[in-house]
């Protein structure tokens, strides 16, 4: 499918010099759910103000639906919705002025159809003529999605959106955007929940220190989630794997050990075989341990690897 | 032409000065009210007239164009500045509307207020003393442009603000010492010649000086002067809120 989102070698250094963003890549493909996974500070509200016209770039170029964000800040923003991770709204309004004022913000005629259907799809329409400061904060977070759903965005942006969020919203939100999904719009939250970006993305990008480390499939990842590795210490620690052991795809490690990778999903593990093999080869056993790698490891794997 | 964002704006804006309606309207009209007892009959009954006008009818442009002023820059700057404290800023920030159509929404709401207390302030006056507007059509195009320019004044104040002393400060240093210093209750013609001249340098002089014109038919300084220099005062603020919009100065990070 094609990128609808398209982020070119982007910097952004602060005013105080420091460096949020480093020559970072990006593209977002219409209709996917993208996570943007990174610890706090890591610059994933950076790069999502960067695109949504909050912050100015250092450097870079950023198109959305192929219109420039600069240059064609008109047609590429119309095409957003940003839900921000601070809950910024105005106090002394009603909920359903908010929301109107957001439609009408963004270049849209009333529609009092589509807002009531955002309301309500959000349990947000017996609150309607509330006003926001009688509001609890998962109410308000509700509104702060009413707001960005308003204006139809075909790109929404959720920045935390499951920050301090009770699991009623939680699963109100990702009925939501479940639903959004079917309709095509591309959906691009950022976390530092990996159960989160497991549960609903199509693809996970993993961003730090204002680099993004790496963008796959959620499925490859999984697959990678789905193995085991098993770490055999030998007697005499060896420096290359014996022939007879080649087709194991074997790997050492840094003490020596070999490394065997295999899919606990398979019909066989072929661990019996690889033992008999060892054996063959005059290779000793001293220990063996077994784990199973996690995306947690991976992420972790990753963020350190670049420290 | 994003007209519906200024629109939207606009309606919320105004939702925000309905709501303090009642604030928003009593205490101008209470503090008129307290300027006609104080100058208009406790002073101006010492006071025989001013360029032949009563001086209680003479004080009436300066009053209305006080309130005027101080309202226009405080409601802009305060209408810019909330979306900044609270952070609601961000939508803006990220709306497909251009500078002109967010300054046009803040601006046109911000003026609205104050053109309406100038209106009640003009409705009190009448209460009090006999006025006749010599030239209506002209008394209403310097109200309606006075409240346009100052509420851009004020919109670049509360852009330019970092704090709420920063807010106040400037309408209460600024504002209000022009207005007094700017003939509002008197004819700049009773100063001493220096005075005079040094007076010319107010921006105010020549909005009071018309406005008075349009009810009395007498100025101190000629009309001509007035218009260019109201207009030459809103040029200037429109360059500046386009500059701030173009480099996103205290706006954008
Ligand atoms: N306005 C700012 N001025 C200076 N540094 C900032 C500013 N905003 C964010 N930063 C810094 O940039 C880095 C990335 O921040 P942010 O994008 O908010 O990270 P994340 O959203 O991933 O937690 C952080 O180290 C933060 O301190
Ligand atoms: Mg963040």
């Amino acid at each position: 499918m094609a990128d609808i989102v398209t982020v070119r070698d982007l910097r952004k250094s602060y005013p105080d010099g420091f460096q949020a963003l480093n020559s970072v890549n990006l593209s977002i493909r219409e209709g996917e759910i993208l996570a943007l996974l990174g610890a706090n500070g890591a610059g994933k509200t950076t790069l999502i103000s960067a695109i949504c016209g909050i912050v100015n770039a250092t450097s870079g170029t950023i198109t959305v639906g192929g219109h420039d964000v600069i240059t064609g800040y008109r047609a590429a923003r119309r095409l957003i919705g940003l839900v921000p991770q601070e809950i910024n709204l105005e106090p002394f309004e009603k909920v359903i002025n908010t929301v109107r004022f957001s439609r009408g913000l963004f270049g849209f005629q009333r529609n009092e159809a589509h807002i009531e259907k955002v309301l309500r799809d959000l349990s947000l329409w017996d609150k309607k003529n509330s006003r926001i400061n009688e509001l609890s904060g998962g109410m308000k977070r509700r509104v702060l999605i009413a707001k960005a759903l308003s204006h139809e965005p075909r790109v929404l942006f959720l920045d935390e959106p499951s920050a301090g969020v009770d699991v009623e919203l939680r699963k109100d939100m990702w009925r939501v955007v479940e639903r959004l999904r079917q309709d095509g719009v591309t959906i691009i939250l950022t976390t530092h929940y990996i159960e989160e970006a497991e549960a609903i993305a199509d693809r996970i990008a993993v961003i730090a220190k204002g680099e993004i480390l790496l963008v796959e499939e959620k499925a490859a990842l999984l697959q990678r989630l789905g193995k085991k590795q098993m770490v055999i210490h030998l007697q005499t620690p060896v420096r290359d794997i014996p022939m007879e052991l080649e087709r194991y795809n074997l790997d050492i490690g840094p003490d020596g050990s070999l490394i065997y990778y295999y899919d606990t999903r398979g019909k066989r593990t072929g661990i019996t075989m690889l033992l008999s093999d060892l054996a063959a080869a005059g290779l000793t056993l001293r220990d063996v341990q077994t784990r199973q790698s996690s995306l947690e490891d991976i992420f972790v794997d990753l963020v350190q690897k670049d420290a | 032409m994003n007209l519906t964002a200024i629109r939207a704006i606009y309606v919320f804006e105004m939702s925000r000065t309905f709501r303090t309606l009642v604030q928003s309207v009593v205490s101008p009209v209470l503090s008129t009210s307290l300027y006609f007892v104080v100058f208009g009959a406790a002073i101006g009954s010492r006071i025989e007239t001013v360029e032949g006008v009563s001086y209680g009818a003479f004080i009436v442009p300066g009053l209305i164009m006080l309130s005027v002023l101080v309202q226009s820059v405080s409601n802009a700057s305060f209408g810019i500045y909330f979306p900044k404290f609270i952070g609601t800023i961000y939508e803006l920030l990220s709306a497909p509307a251009s500078f002109v159509e967010i300054t046009a929404g803040y601006v046109l709401a911000a003026a609205t207020k104050s053109l309406m207390i100038g209106l009640v302030i003009l409705g009190t006056a009448y209460v009090f003393v006999d006025i006749t507007i010599l030239h209506p059509v002209w008394m209403l195009t310097f109200l309606v442009t006075t409240c346009l320019s100052f509420s851009l004044l004020g919109f670049i104040i509360g852009i330019w603000a970092g704090n709420f002393e920063q807010l106040q400060l400037v309408p209460l240093l600024i504002v209000t010492p022009l207005v007094f210093l700017g003939g509002s209750f008197y004819s700049i013609t009773m100063l001493p010649p220096v005075w005079q001249t040094i007076t010319l340098f107010n921006p105010v002089v020549y909005l009071v000086s018309g406005f008075r014109w349009s009810f009395f038919g007498t100025s101190d300084v000629s009309i001509g002067y007035s218009i260019g220099a109201i207009a030459l005062f809103t040029i200037v603020c429109l360059l500046i809120i386009g500059w701030i919009f173009k480099t996103g100065y205290r706006l954008r990070k």
